[in-house]
């Protein structure tokens, strides 16, 4: 009698011996192909039915559109079974555990979506006359007052779009203060375990980028950083939790150092989901750092975006902070603060990052969950996204190398290297494994510290069950892979798509669809 | 706790395996004097899902909604009617909750809509390719401002007076930081920036920025543009704030435009009080190597079968760090989904349809406006968005108005502050949602408010 697993699985029964014949439509069962929109639409087609246009003297200035634009239409239920059908192709957090470290991939909670699309919030135009529009910026300035309060620092800019727009704002705060004073500062630094984003904003923004290395047990090497200060040095971008998952413990020692030196402290608080309500990083000198609203506070990745990055600001850069922002009046009211109030109440802004006022749509998915939590809930959070973590750290001991086990518990994510695998697999051969078990993959090869890296992010919404069933999984096809196991060099054998050829996507791009050229036959 | 699984018995049961006695022991290297003991004080505590909703509700109630009201606002984001299809689909769990495509065989769904998405936007354009999405068009125009600088190696950007004032505040506020130096000048309602645009194009030029149609409304031709430009070696960035235009203009790229980028936020998205948005970015094929932002392109998986990947990330930051084209990482993927639908249910004909309804109905508005005394039309040409010139300040007008439930414009001295003669400009947008009823309430209440 074989074993059943907690899925109702029996490992050892294997494969039926009889194979599957191809079938006629390319599909198999619930795993449907589906045809671009310009191979199933065409011109005269639509899904939309519109009242038609009364009849008046077009006043277009002799521009008017004669060619063909080329843009498919499909009909209402053609689309909504196309985008049906390719939805089913991806992996999503409604599927499964999806331990994507520094990504924080968690639970999207259904009432952020519900109070999101409420007429009040979806259906304002931005530049409404501001009584119209107090509820709008009462949800700003409540998320402001949280950010602020959770951080321990002095203002938040919210305009930010993403965490990497919210570095940029970070960097330009920076450079507007070091202008104030005076100051041609040219050099940030950042540790090496950092985000690419990092050195990518400071060098954005005009700075050179000089990197810090790391300590053996994966913290910034505090005695080369601090040897490196000095009156060229802007500031240093630093990552707490960092990269590794380790809390930079030297932060505070960092800071002032920096400080001292005439310089400000950039942390990029995309990990801040480990320390939300157990540590704020105002307390340990930092002058800026951007939060991701979607990775802590819950809002949906939606395959790439929105995000929201709104940045905590110190008191020595609050000042040079972008407009608009959102103050309350003493009469209860909201203000917009725009260019006309700037010069009154924020006369040394940097400027507009943006067109209009943010992410309005991520502030009110953002304050619903933080509401929801609580500051008791939050804390919470916290403790455990970091039980998890350690909880897949410690039970995969034996399996896998995890570079800075002996440095102590991880934070929010476990790290662990490829040493140990069999001759030719690599850290992508277990990614590819993991596939196939039902789950999408830690991230891969970063941080850039360790050779192979994995680095993985359970999040605090998974149950004990769930990590158990992943544990069991990363450690079969970790096993595999160190025993040299063929099948898993060709994985996914299971995914809507085996390996794809990125090399030939890069060399040969082909980024729009195009009418397939018939082929001409020889004279 | 809603939304936390583990219970007290997992958490000890963890902490042994683990090895801790408690969960303090794993935040040991917080250094002590930063450790917090227990919640935050003054916040408040966790809520019920009930007193949540009350809370937004009341919020939500404070707010004049667009569809409530006579609505005329533009000015960069434009309300259309978004088929009920589009918000069921995107909300379906597999898109909501996906991350950025790095493993592609379980993300063909985000990518190949996004080969789509990429496709509509090129042809919408008219441009060879276009990317994967930015943040909204204000940061994609000046990211197209910086791709300018890295193709020509030169850092001067001219700079039409009719492009949305945000946007040229955004630029500045980039440019201050690059050092690239920005040609600018003041918006006039008499007459389009061209022939100024011309004239200061020359051998330092990187590029010339233009609005089509312009913050006013306006409609030029851009090709003496872009052939001055070219005949520099400058390119022509133009830029489109509503993309429904293009259902009934020519497109940017068919008179030379090298790269055309716009805010797509009028398909699919909705207004949301200015976010999230999505930004578009297309441009001639010789450039992609320039291009910032995420690029999924068509490749073949192991056994031969079509599928999508991202790609050319060697030019991003995850690759090149200091050296990448833009830091731009997560961008507006749902938000691209959201346009892509939507443009998938028009189809050709459903947007030149839409097109056609909203010029008919701003024309229809321009005409019963200004028979208002007073109220005069400043444009020879127009889409759905046109300028008004009021007898007095359009300002205090939009706040009247609205006291009368009338949403009924953008104010030009709102966005230009303190500049002569543009603080009598009413800037109008009229879309496919106004009725020929909300354009009666609308000339009724100006002119009461006028009068």
């Amino acid at each position: 009698m074989s074993t059943v697993n907690a899925s109702g699985w029996r490992p050892e029964m294997g494969e039926s011996d009889v194979k599957a014949a191809e079938t006629f439509t390319g599909n198999r069962a619930l795993m449907l192909e589906e045809a671009l929109i310009f191979e199933i639409g065409d011109s005269h087609t639509t899904g939309v039915f519109l009242d038609p246009a009364p009849k008046v003297h077009p006043g277009r200035g002799g521009w008017e559109l004669t060619g063909e634009i080329g843009l498919p239409g499909l009909s209402e239920p053609e689309t909504v079974r196309h985008y049906t059908r390719l939805s089913r192709q991806n992996y999503a957090i409604d599927l499964g555990l999806f331990p994507l470290g520094s990504c924080t991939m968690k639970h999207n909670p259904r009432l952020n979506e519900k109070v999101a699309r409420m007429k009040g919030f979806i259906d304002v135009h931005p530049l409404q006359p501001q009584e119209t529009v107090q509820g709008a910026l009462q949800v700003i300035n409540e998320l402001a007052f949280w950010l602020v309060d959770l951080t321990g620092m002095h203002g938040v800019a919210m305009s930010p779009k993403a965490g990497a727009h919210g570095e940029l704002c970070g960097i330009l705060a920076i450079k507007a203060a070091l202008d104030a004073r005076g100051e041609d500062r040219p050099v940030i630094l950042v540790p090496e375990s950092a985000h690419g984003t990092n050195p990518a904003t400071a060098a954005f923004a005009g700075f050179s980028v000089e990197n810090i290395p790391a300590t053996p047990e994966g913290r910034v090497d505090v005695a080369a950083l601090k040897a490196r200060l000095g009156p060229d040095v802007a500031g240093v971008m630093i990552t707490n939790p960092n990269t590794c998952g380790l809390f930079e413990r030297d932060l505070k020692v960092i800071s002032d150092a920096v400080h001292a030196a005439g310089g400000y402290v950039y942390c990029d608080g995309a990990n801040f989901n480990a320390i939300v309500g157990r540590v704020r990083p105002g307390d340990l000198g930092v002058d800026a750092m951007h939060i991701n609203l979607h990775k802590t506070f819950s809002t949906p990745h939606g395959g790439g975006g929105p995000g929201s990055g709104p940045v905590v600001l110190s008191e020595a850069l609050a000042p040079y902070g972008p407009i608009p922002f959102v103050a309350k009046m003493p009469d209860g009211s909201f203000k917009l603060v725009e260019e006309e109030a700037a010069g009154e109440m924020h006369p040394e802004t940097f400027g507009r990052m943006t067109a209009f006022h943010g992410q309005m749509g991520m502030f009110t998915r953002a304050l619903a969950y933080i509401m929801s939590h609580g500051a008791d809930g939050l804390r919470q959070v916290a403790e455990d996204a970091v039980l998890n973590a350690n909880y897949v750290l410690r039970s995969l001991e034996g399996t896998l190398e995890a570079p800075f086990g002996a440095s102590g518990p991880c934070m929010h994510e476990a790290l662990f290297t490829d040493n140990g695998l069999a001759e030719g697999f690599s850290t992508l051969d277990v990614a590819k494994g993991l596939i196939d078990e039902g789950y999408h993959p830690m991230t891969v090869y970063f941080p850039l510290v360790v050779h192979g890296a994995m680095l993985v992010e359970p999040t605090e919404t998974e149950s004990k069950a769930a990590l158990d069933q992943f544990i069991g999984a990363l450690r079969s096809v970790a096993n595999r892979a160190k025993q040299g196991d063929p099948s898993l060099k060709s994985a996914p054998h299971h995914a809507p798509r085996r390996r794809l050829d990125e090399t030939l996507a890069a060399r040969k791009p082909v980024l729009v669809w195009k009418e397939m050229e018939l082929p001409v036959a020889a004279e | 706790m809603r939304y936390l699984p583990l219970t007290d018995t997992d958490r000890q049961a963890m902490l042994a395996t683990i090895g801790a006695a408690s969960i303090d022991d794993l935040f040991v290297d917080v250094p002590e004097e930063a450790r917090l003991t227990g919640p935050i004080p003054g916040l408040p505590m966790h809520a019920s899902e009930m007193a949540v909703e009350r809370h937004f509700s009341a919020m939500a109630r404070k707010n004049m909604a667009a569809a409530h009201h006579p609505f005329f606002l533009g000015a960069g984001a434009y309300k259309h009617h978004v088929p009920a299809s589009v918000d069921h689909l995107i909300q379906r769990g597999e898109f909501l909750t996906a991350y950025t495509p790095y493993q592609p065989e379980i993300a063909q769904g985000t990518l190949q809509m996004l080969f789509e998405f990429q496709t509509q936007v090129a042809r919408l354009f008219g441009c060879d390719v276009a990317n994967a999405s930015m943040y909204d068009g204000s940061t994609a125009c000046w990211e197209a401002i910086g791709m300018a600088v890295r193709v020509t190696k030169r850092s001067k950007a001219v700079i039409s007076s009719g492009l949305h004032p945000h946007y040229v505040s955004v630029a500045k506020t980039m440019a201050r930081f690059t050092g690239d130096t920005l040609d600018l000048a003041a918006l006039d309602m008499a007459q389009s920036d061209n022939a100024r645009l011309l004239s200061s194009i020359d051998g330092e030029t990187s590029c010339v920025v233009v609005q089509y149609p312009d913050i006013l409304g306006r409609i030029e031709d851009l090709s003496a543009i872009a052939q001055k430009a070219h005949e520099h070696g400058a390119l022509l960035i133009a830029v489109v704030t509503e993309p429904v235009a293009l259902g009934a203009i020519k497109s940017p790229g068919e008179m030379g435009a090298d790269i055309v980028v716009g805010e797509g936020q009028s398909l699919g998205v909705g207004l949301q009080f200015g976010g999230p948005y999505v930004g578009l970015f297309a441009c001639k094929e010789k450039f992609v190597r320039q291009m910032p932002g995420r690029l999924c392109g068509q490749t073949v998986d192991a056994e031969g079968k079509r599928g999508f990947v991202l790609t050319l990330s060697t030019r991003e930051h995850h690759i090149r760090r200091e050296k990448a084209t833009s830091n731009i990482c997560t961008n507006s993927g749902l938000c691209a989904l959201a346009f892509s639908i939507h443009m998938s249910l028009l189809g050709e004909r459903g947007l030149r349809e839409l097109a056609a309804l909203n010029h008919a109905r701003a024309v229809q508005a321009a005409d019963r406006l200004t028979q208002i005394p007073g109220v005069t039309l400043v444009n020879d040409s127009s889409f759905n968005e046109f300028t008004l010139k009021l007898p007095v300040n359009a300002r205090d007008v939009v706040h009247k108005l609205a006291a009368k439930r009338v949403l009924g414009g953008v104010s030009l001295g709102r966005l230009y502050l303190d500049q002569a003669g543009l603080e009598n400009g009413l800037l109008v947008a009229v879309t496919e949602v106004v009725s020929e009823e909300d354009i009666e309430t609308f000339a009724s209440a100006l002119q009461e408010v006028l009068a």
